[in-house]
């Protein structure tokens, strides 16, 4: 008996919410443009890009995660114990002597390493430990950030002079007047829409977020494909890590606090349900963009304080919520 | 003792009355009258409208068009409770019970007694729990916890709740299907005296042996649409049957090619296999060209049969072959690597992503096909293209989500979904279910179909007419064990019946 109401098919409707978030950062650059002069140029467009890199970055893998129908709230911890982690081994390696340019190298690539590993150990426990995805990186934000403080004693982990020299530039460095980390955040969020929308794997991330039960029934061997959407996430963290490391040259207690909030919000900005099944990697983009954009023009202009930027973002994540809500 | 006194019954007329979901129209112009008093057989197979219908009268469902008269006056229910104060009470096929609460609690809740304080008279609670509790005859105290209850002591409760809230008017949806046969004379005789009370009763189900046996008259309904009503002592079973499905059965079902021989290696070998709390020790075979039936009642443990097989649930397997070699068969993933898929009868819980369209659903059990290593949406709007030819599947454009197909073309993507693997053996899970006769037949001869290009068809369904008119051998299931393989002329309704209540030995 067709009891459930067969709704009608909308597929209008699920290409809006792609449509919106570009339509308010449309907006909301129009806004800024009038507001002050200082908005509407190349220098600051780059700016708002290069501080929107490692959030952005982040959003991608969390978008994954999201519409798989998980979560993570441990990637702000993540990233700082990454990063402490990939200090110390960074100023190990230097003092036997090594090349300053290798251990770099080799320090990047134990940061996307490192978090690929913290995904996998929170997918295992979710998917064999039948843990809520919830609980399991509420228990890891809270781990991670300790060992980091225990690490560091408190204080903050320095990268050693010469090695923050060599480092530098991938922070710091420009590719045809483009900041690296913008081209990083440009890279990451293609190969994420590529793996998404055309690859088997993309697939099966939308059917167990869409219906996980079904997934399990159409011979999609669901933990698998989690297991590795939470590394993908990790590595996203690493990749995050790796560029923001050389920004400050240190990790401390307060490295990363609160990315996982921003990353959250910007693929709930971005259109992608909390609840999985659908998203897209522009959205969660053109999310993280519009967030940076209003805490760039608060400090551009006076209009409100800067120090209500939080809680004006989180006016926008509610209208957005309100907009996308559910017809009845 | 004084029992609830049953004031007056309830008659009820229906006038053209129509409901859409969505656009989608699932009741037609329907029109008939309850005489008060008298035990109705409603008849009508999956999809038929039957349960919607009895919904608006109920009070769960409002009416898009047409009208509901109660005892002459026009009534229009906003909800249950509505419609319960009208003393219209329906009970659900799958219980409305708050598992955790008592059966005082359950059969007050939401009419709860209160004393002077406004506080909660649970003794006089307690005390009209236990009048019900006798009038059905259930010995229980009436503080037992509801999930302490055997199914068929739910049933009883249920229907203690109705006469609790002075039911005139009993609707009762498949209250027999999982009852033991001596719980099933129970419900019986509390029907007899219920009706003796003079409350009407309509009584759903597809057992045409009950419904000859309890009903004063039937009334048949059939796509949406009322079909006939008819006292219950003209009409044979056969033509209950035939009323039902709009036709001559016969012309349902493709003729059965015959049987192939036992010399035929078998494509899938199940010795031993035990689904813990479902299944013990079931055997089986099945061989290319044969479509072989699973029979039994609601709870027999059929579904968890396969479910196990699949990797689904816990299981043990003492053998197992598939392709005539020994295999292992851990997931469904396993299972469709080797030729092995499976069709669930929950469509909208585990057979289809409603929220996803056609293409992504068609393809999803075979995507590696698709991906070298990127998807190609071309080959796969190919494939859809194909597939919407081959299985009939009608719908206003193939870029739509599978939500918006009807019952009948969402089952038909389904068939399509777990065949697009290209498996040798399929297990079809009540493969009709909310299907209308029109796509039942559609189906019928697509299982025929199957069978001829030489795979192994399972077919696992609670319509004995299917399993009769389209299966070489049947195998009937009843408390976990494959009690009997009725085949030639053994199968039989009665035959199949007798073996899945157990009261034949």
């Amino acid at each position: 008996m067709p009891l459930a109401p067969a709704t009608e098919a909308r597929l209008g409707w699920t290409h809006l919410p792609g449509l919106g978030p570009i339509v308010g950062l449309a907006l909301l650059c129009l806004a800024g443009t009038l507001l002050t002069p200082d908005f509407a140029t190349v220098d600051n467009a780059l700016n708002v890009l290069n501080r929107t890199a490692f959030i952005g970055i982040i959003a991608i893998g969390m978008c994954f995660v999201i519409i798989s129908g998980g979560i993570d709230l441990s990637v702000g911890s993540m990233a700082a114990l990454i990063a402490g982690a990939v200090i110390l081994l960074m100023n190990a390696l230097g003092e036997k002597g090594w090349n300053s340019t290798s251990v770099v190298a080799l320090g990047m690539a134990a940061a996307v390493l490192l978090g690929a590993l913290f995904g996998m150990a929170h997918g295992l426990l979710i998917t064999r430990g039948r843990i809520e995805p919830f609980i399991v990186t509420l228990g890891t934000l809270g781990i991670y950030r300790a060992y980091l403080t225990y690490f560091s004693n408190g204080g903050a982990i320095t990268l050693e002079n010469t090695l923050a020299d060599a480092y530098g530039p991938v922070f710091y460095g420009f590719f045809l007047g483009v900041p690296v980390p913008v081209w990083v955040f440009i890279a990451v969020a293609l190969a994420g829409a590529l793996i998404l929308n055309r690859t088997a794997y993309g697939r099966y991330v939308q059917a167990i977020g869409s219906n996980e039960q079904v997934a399990r029934y159409a011979a999609v061997d669901v933990d698998r494909i989690k297991v590795r959407t939470y590394m993908l996430l990790g590595a996203c963290v690493g990749i995050a890590t790796l560029l923001y490391v050389p920004r400050l040259g240190s990790a401390s207690p307060t490295t990363g606090l609160l990315w996982e909030l921003e990353a959250i919000a910007a693929v709930i900005v971005g259109g992608t349900a909390l609840k999985g099944g659908a998203g897209s990697i522009t959205g969660t983009v053109v999310g993280a963009v519009l967030l940076s954009v209003i805490s760039n023009l608060l400090n551009l202009t006076s209009i409100i304080s800067v120090y209500l930027n939080a809680a004006v973002q989180g006016f926008v994540i509610i209208a957005v919520a309100f907009l996308q809500r559910p017809r009845r | 003792m004084h029992y609830i006194v049953f004031v007056m019954s309830v008659a009820v007329r229906f006038d053209g009355v129509v409901k859409e979901f969505a656009g989608v129209r699932v009741l037609h112009d329907v029109s008939f009258e309850l005489a008060a008093g008298r035990t109705y057989g409603l008849l009508g197979e999956n999809g038929a409208g039957k349960s919607t219908l009895m919904k608006i009268l109920a009070g769960y469902e409002p009416l898009t068009a047409g009208a509901l008269h109660i005892d002459g006056s026009p009534r229009q229910f906003t909800g249950s409770r509505e419609a319960e104060a009208a003393g219209i009470v329906l009970i659900h096929q799958e219980f409305n019970l708050a598992e955790d609460l008592t059966i005082a609690q359950n059969i007050w809740l939401g009419h709860e007694k209160k004393n002077r304080m406004r506080l909660l008279d649970d003794a006089a609670m307690r005390a009209g729990a236990a009048q019900a509790l006798e009038q059905v005859g259930l010995r229980r105290d009436p503080d037992t916890p509801v999930r302490r209850l055997i199914v068929a002591e739910k049933q009883l409760v249920e229907i203690a709740k109705a006469l609790a809230r002075r039911a005139r008017l009993l609707i009762m949806d498949e209250p027999t299907a999982t009852l033991t046969s001596g719980e099933t004379e129970t419900l019986f005789a509390l029907m007899a005296k219920l009706k003796a009370e003079g409350v009407t009763i309509v009584y759903i189900s597809h057992k045409l042996v009950e419904v000859e046996r309890t009903t004063d008259e039937v009334v048949v309904m059939r796509d949406g649409r009322f079909v006939a009503r008819e006292p219950t002592s003209s009409l044979t079973r056969h033509q209950m049957a035939n009323l039902m499905v709009g036709r001559e059965l016969s012309d349902l079902f493709p003729p059965k090619d015959p049987a192939p021989p036992q010399s035929v290696a078998p494509l899938l070998v199940v010795g031993g296999l035990d689904v813990p709390g479902w299944v013990e020790g079931v055997d089986f075979e099945v061989r290319p060209g044969e479509i072989l039936g699973f029979a039994g009642l609601v709870g027999a443990g059929r579904t968890e049969l396969f479910e196990g097989l699949l990797g689904l649930r816990p299981h043990r397997v003492r053998r197992l072959e598939l392709n005539g070699r020994p295999t292992r068969i851990r997931t469904p993933r396993d299972a469709a690597d080797q030729g092995l898929t499976y069709l669930s009868e929950d469509r909208k819980g585990k057979g289809l992503h409603v929220d996803f369209g056609l293409r992504q659903n068609l393809t999803l059990m075979a995507l590696q096909r698709y991906a070298r290593p990127w998807l190609r949406p071309k080959a796969e709007r190919r494939a859809l293209a194909d597939a919407v030819q081959r299985f009939g599947i009608r719908a206003g454009s193939t870029r739509v989500r599978a939500a918006s197909l009807s019952g009948g073309n969402q089952q038909k993507l389904a068939l399509a979904k777990v065949l697009h693997p290209e498996p040798k053996v399929v297990v079809l899970d009540e493969p009709t279910r909310g299907v209308d006769v029109g796509a039942k037949r559609d189906i019928y001869f697509l299982i025929q179909q199957l069978a001829r290009e030489g795979r192994a068809v399972i077919v696992v369904s609670s319509e004995l007419m299917e399993l009769i008119g389209l299966c070489h051998r049947v195998i009937v299931m009843r408390a976990r064990r494959a009690q009997a393989v009725l085949e030639g002329t053994h199968l039989t309704e009665q035959e199949l019946i007798a073996h899945a209540t157990g009261t034949r030995h």
